[in-house]
């Protein structure tokens, strides 16, 4: 009893300093590791209620990809430079948000830890946890039989995903004529034009200089013309 | 009271879920924005995983499976957006995107 | 088989006819159609009165639904027909004259470019009159109400391209106006009080009304009345009526449309029984309207207008007698009043078509030479309207005044004031029969008096002097006819003299409908009983001796006055022929300065206060709502930091709620 609970506090000191600092700190890559400090604390505390499959996909989701993907785009973005703190433009936002957290926090302690509350759900007789199946068996079983419509739901939204993340982070290329296209022309008439496109604006530059020449001459056909003159 | 029982955690996951909210209100930063969201979404899992085990009913930890893959798909999708409009101009935060202003 | 809707649809029939084919069925093709069609529609009345005639006394009302108009919640009016003693009464006289006048105006209307259009709104007039009548609710009634006033208008100034003719029409249609406004006003308080407007409703719920809205809604229909019926105050319209053609004002101004307003208080009459006060209103009206009416018709010289006012004053009897609750000698004196009028406006038309078209009876004289049937024809006119037995108008016109006499406290004085109008009534009409009739022929020399009536000096609006101008050129026709010294009247084509000579008939015998010489010859008042819930007693037998005795001799008197001044010139006719009389106690001339005056300031001021009071407020609710969306818009600023405290304040909100109110 008293290892859980030092357990218990300890995890929760980790989670509420790693969400403290992801609040608080300045730097965005501070803030992600807050993150997984938090993501880590969290893991702990669902091992310690018996959640131990979840356990696993905490920490090799969340924190192994997600914060991951974070780190990733703070990288790409250059966005490691401070926000500025001491400005906020939007009138009241700072006051109004600590209210309003303020009241959030307090209505929950107050629903919580009044003299009557207790957990009023009814336990289930289904799915009930049997001490002796393993965790990953008790949910795997209820995900593939009652939940398997949300299961096969959450693969489709995952493909969605991904590609609208791909559509998203596309560069935009040269625009198509759909004349030069009429109805039936092979994809590979098309991929041809497109590499053409390509082509010409890797050349441009040597088209430039190119081009630069060709412009000289018509002064020097100028001055000989005026030489002619005299 | 000094037993360790599920108010503990509730009281966790409350506190984890407000500060998740409140940070989400103050920062700039898109992406420490999305960080908040992510806290506050494991505020939600924790409330979850302590009901399962409360009412003894794997379904809670069913639903934390799933939120974690919406989760995932979510910032997959969200990030992708951040990077298609913080490409542009650099430095900007969340309060110079108002193109939906009435 | 339940003919009641052929009545009022078979001239209905006749209007579409002759609205689609009227031009190609032409004259007199058209004027033969519209009559068949009215005489048709005579056939079926009397059908449907034998019907009722077979019933027995208590159970004489046929019904006839035709379909629901308005189903509107519990608000439900159906076109239906009501067929009940007074209905088919006023149907039988209304079809009856009505064909006979159809019949005139093919003569009369001959050669006329609008001929079929004529034909076209006379029959329009008769389905709405019908309608009128046989409704059986007070929106139908309202419904031919409105589309007798309608026909009145266009008929008014059918020759319309003289714009006093015009104005005339319009003078007719405003007026009547003012009184349909009391009449829709009764409705509604009907509905409101008694939940129904039917006329089967009202009758069984009439005694639980309570008095004074009983009299409010009695004060509201009788203020309806006195527009349709031109009573005092309203009564300016009908004299410029008869810029309409002859026909039109025998039918509408004599006959029948001017009746609606007496029928529609008849009908009323479980409210009336019990308004109280508002009876002696009607009976008072009535009779200073008479009399007014009377003294104005002494000084005119257009035959027509003489007419006119007499038709005001008889009016004033009729609601003299429905205001003393008499409304058997109301009804009494329309029928024999529908008669006689009728007869007299025929046959001046018939005068003034073989004057050509010349309407001041200073230009007549000895057309008894030249116009014998119109002659024997108007004298009986003339007998019957001066109340000598024992044509039909003396009988009415006595019940009229016996139950006057003995109608309360005030009933001697009124007696007396309809012995007044019955003198001057004598009066007035011989100077028409001795004007026109005997005497030299006055168009014979050179210098006769012109006809136009100077106007007085009233200065002000055009309004004023549009007025006086319809007032003082109502014959409608331009000064010069082409009656020229040496013209020789002619008498009239028997389409015109035939309905004389009915008419005639009928003024002479009319009265044998309800004589007083016992219940077995009161005809008329068993027939109205049903209808009626009180009906007032009439004074017992010697005293009506007495009272007939006085209203007889009053009747010679004014013939021999009359005999007096314009025959044998004892009396120089201008001591008696008042400019003031002449020129209609100036009541044209005070309307128009007051609604010219102070009245068009007042409209003017309505006008404003709704341009902008009320459109203000209903412009401004649309600025407000566009200044308060303005004021809204910056909440949208777009920035998703806001929209998120927004978010985070409900959410906030909505966990307050649950910790509060919901039991923990």
């Amino acid at each position: 009893m008293r290892v859980e609970m030092f357990t218990f506090l300890l995890t929760a000191a980790i989670c509420l300093g790693g969400s403290l600092g992801v609040v608080l700190l300045r730097n965005p890559v501070h803030n992600a590791l807050s993150l997984v400090a938090t993501l880590f604390g969290v893991a702990v505390l669902f091992i310690q209620q018996g959640a131990y499959f979840l356990a696993a996909i905490q920490v090799i989701v969340y924190a192994g990809a997600i914060v991951i993907l974070f780190l990733f785009v703070i990288m790409l973005l250059g966005v490691d430079r401070a926000e500025g703190f001491d400005r906020e433009p939007i009138l009241g936002q700072r006051p109004a948000a600590v209210a309003a957290g303020v009241a959030i926090l307090g209505l929950s302690l107050t629903a919580l830890l009044s003299v009557g509350a207790r957990v009023t759900g009814q336990a289930s007789t289904l799915a009930a946890i049997d001490g002796t199946e393993p965790n990953i068996n008790a949910l795997a079983k209820v995900l593939f039989t009652d939940y398997v419509f949300a299961f096969e739901i959450t693969s489709v939204l995952l493909t969605v995903a991904v590609v609208g993340a791909v559509v998203l982070s596309r560069k935009a290329g040269p625009a198509i004529d759909l004349a030069e296209f009429p109805d039936g022309t092979t994809a590979a008439l098309m991929q041809a034009k497109h590499e053409a496109a390509f082509e010409e604006l890797e050349s441009e530059p040597e088209a430039e200089a190119a081009l630069n020449t060709e412009d000289e001459t018509p002064e020097g056909e100028a001055e000989i013309t005026e030489e002619a003159l005299r | 009271m000094l037993a360790l029982n599920e108010t503990w955690y509730l009281v966790l996951a409350a506190m984890i879920f407000t500060i998740g909210a409140v940070g989400l209100l103050t920062r700039k930063n898109p992406l420490v924005m999305f960080m908040c969201v992510e806290l506050m979404l494991n505020a939600v899992n924790l409330t979850f995983v302590t009901f399962s085990k409360a009412l003894d009913d794997i379904a809670g930890q069913a639903i934390v499976f799933f939120v974690m893959v919406v989760a995932a798909a979510e910032v997959v999708v969200g990030l992708g957006i951040i990077v298609a409009i913080m490409r542009r101009r650099q430095g900007a935060d969340a309060d110079d995107i108002s193109l939906m202003r009435g | 088989m339940n003919l009641i809707w052929l009545i009022p649809c078979l001239p209905l029939l006749g209007f579409f006819v002759l609205l689609l084919a009227g031009r190609k069925l032409g004259d007199p093709g058209a004027g033969w159609w519209a009559t068949g069609v009215v005489a048709a529609s005579f056939l079926v009345v009397v059908k449907v009165f034998f019907d009722l005639l077979a019933l027995p006394a208590e159970d004489r009302s046929l019904t006839q639904t035709l379909f629901t108009w308005i189903p509107s919640g519990s608000f439900k009016v159906s076109i239906g027909f009501l067929a009940d003693p007074l209905s088919i009464l006023m149907c039988l006289f209304i079809t009856g004259i009505g064909a006979l006048i159809h019949l005139y105006s093919i003569g009369y209307m001959k050669g006329d470019e609008k001929f079929s259009k004529f034909f076209l709104y006379l029959n329009l007039f008769l389905a709405s009159m019908l309608l009128l009548v046989l409704g059986d609710n007070l929106l139908l009634t309202f419904l031919g109400w409105e589309g007798v006033g309608t026909c009145s208008y266009l008929l008014i100034s059918f020759w319309h391209t003289d714009p006093a003719n015009a104005s005339a029409g319009k003078k007719a249609f405003v007026t009547n106006r003012i009184g349909d406004f009391g009449f829709m006003l009764g409705t509604f308080l009907v509905w409101v009080t008694v939940g129904s407007i039917n006329y089967a409703d009202i009758r069984p719920a009439a005694p639980m009304i309570a008095a004074g809205t009983a009299t409010a809604i009695a004060l509201l229909f009788f203020l309806g009345a006195v527009g349709k019926s031109a009573q005092l105050p309203l009564s300016v319209w009908l004299p410029d009526a008869m810029a309409g053609p002859t026909p039109v004002s025998a039918l509408i101004h004599a006959a029948t449309m001017v009746t609606a307003g007496v029928y529609l208080i008849t009908r009323l009459n479980p409210i009336m029984a019990q308004a109280g006060w508002a009876n002696d209103v009607i009976a008072w009206t009535g009779a200073i309207t008479a009399l007014v009416a009377a003294s104005i018709a002494i000084a005119q010289t257009d035959i027509k207008k003489v007419l006119a006012y007499s038709t005001v004053s008889q009016l004033g009897y009729m609601f003299l007698a429905v205001g003393t609750q008499n409304y058997v000698a109301g009804i009494f004196h329309m029928v024999t009043h529908a008669f006689f009028k009728a007869l007299l406006f025929l046959g001046s038309g018939s005068v003034i078509m073989a004057m050509s078209h010349e309407q001041d009876m200073r230009k007549f004289g000895n057309l008894r030479k030249y116009l014998p049937v119109t002659f024997a024809t108007f004298m009986i006119g003339w007998l019957a309207i001066s109340g000598i037995p024992p044509l039909a108008g003396f009988w009415s016109k006595d019940e009229v005044l016996a139950g006057a006499f003995n109608s309360g406290p005030a009933g001697p004085v009124l007696w007396f004031i309809g012995l007044l109008v019955a003198l001057m009534t004598a009066f007035y009409m011989t100077r028409v029969v001795i004007m026109t009739f005997f005497g030299s022929e006055k168009w014979r020399l050179t210098d006769a008096p012109h006809e136009a009536v100077e106007s007085a000096d009233v200065e002000t609006s055009e309004l004023v002097t549009a007025t006086v101008a319809v007032a003082a050129h109502v014959d409608g026709h331009d000064d010069h006819h082409g009656l020229s010294p040496d013209h020789t009247p002619q008498e009239s084509h028997w389409t015109m003299t035939a309905p004389l000579v009915i008419l005639a008939a009928l003024s002479i015998f009319g009265g044998a409908i309800n004589l007083p010489f016992g219940s077995d010859f009161k005809h008329l008042e068993r027939w109205l009983e049903p209808t009626l819930v009180f009906q007032h007693e009439l004074p017992p037998v010697p005293v009506l001796v007495l009272l007939a005795f006085a209203a007889i001799a009053v009747a010679c008197l004014g013939i021999f006055m009359a005999y007096w001044v314009y025959s044998k010139h004892k009396i120089a006719a201008e001591k008696i022929e008042r400019p003031v009389l002449a020129h209609a106690w100036y009541i044209d001339e005070t309307y128009a300065k007051v609604a010219g005056g102070p009245g068009e300031a007042g409209f003017q001021g309505v006008a404003d206060f709704d341009g902008t009071v009320v459109d203000g407020a209903v412009n401004g609710v649309g600025v407000g709502v566009l200044a308060l969306g303005n004021r809204l818009r910056p909440v949208q600023s777009g920035l998703v930091r806001s929209y998120a405290l927004g978010i985070s304040i409900g959410g906030a909100l909505l966990l307050a709620f649950i910790v509060t109110r919901m039991n923990l």
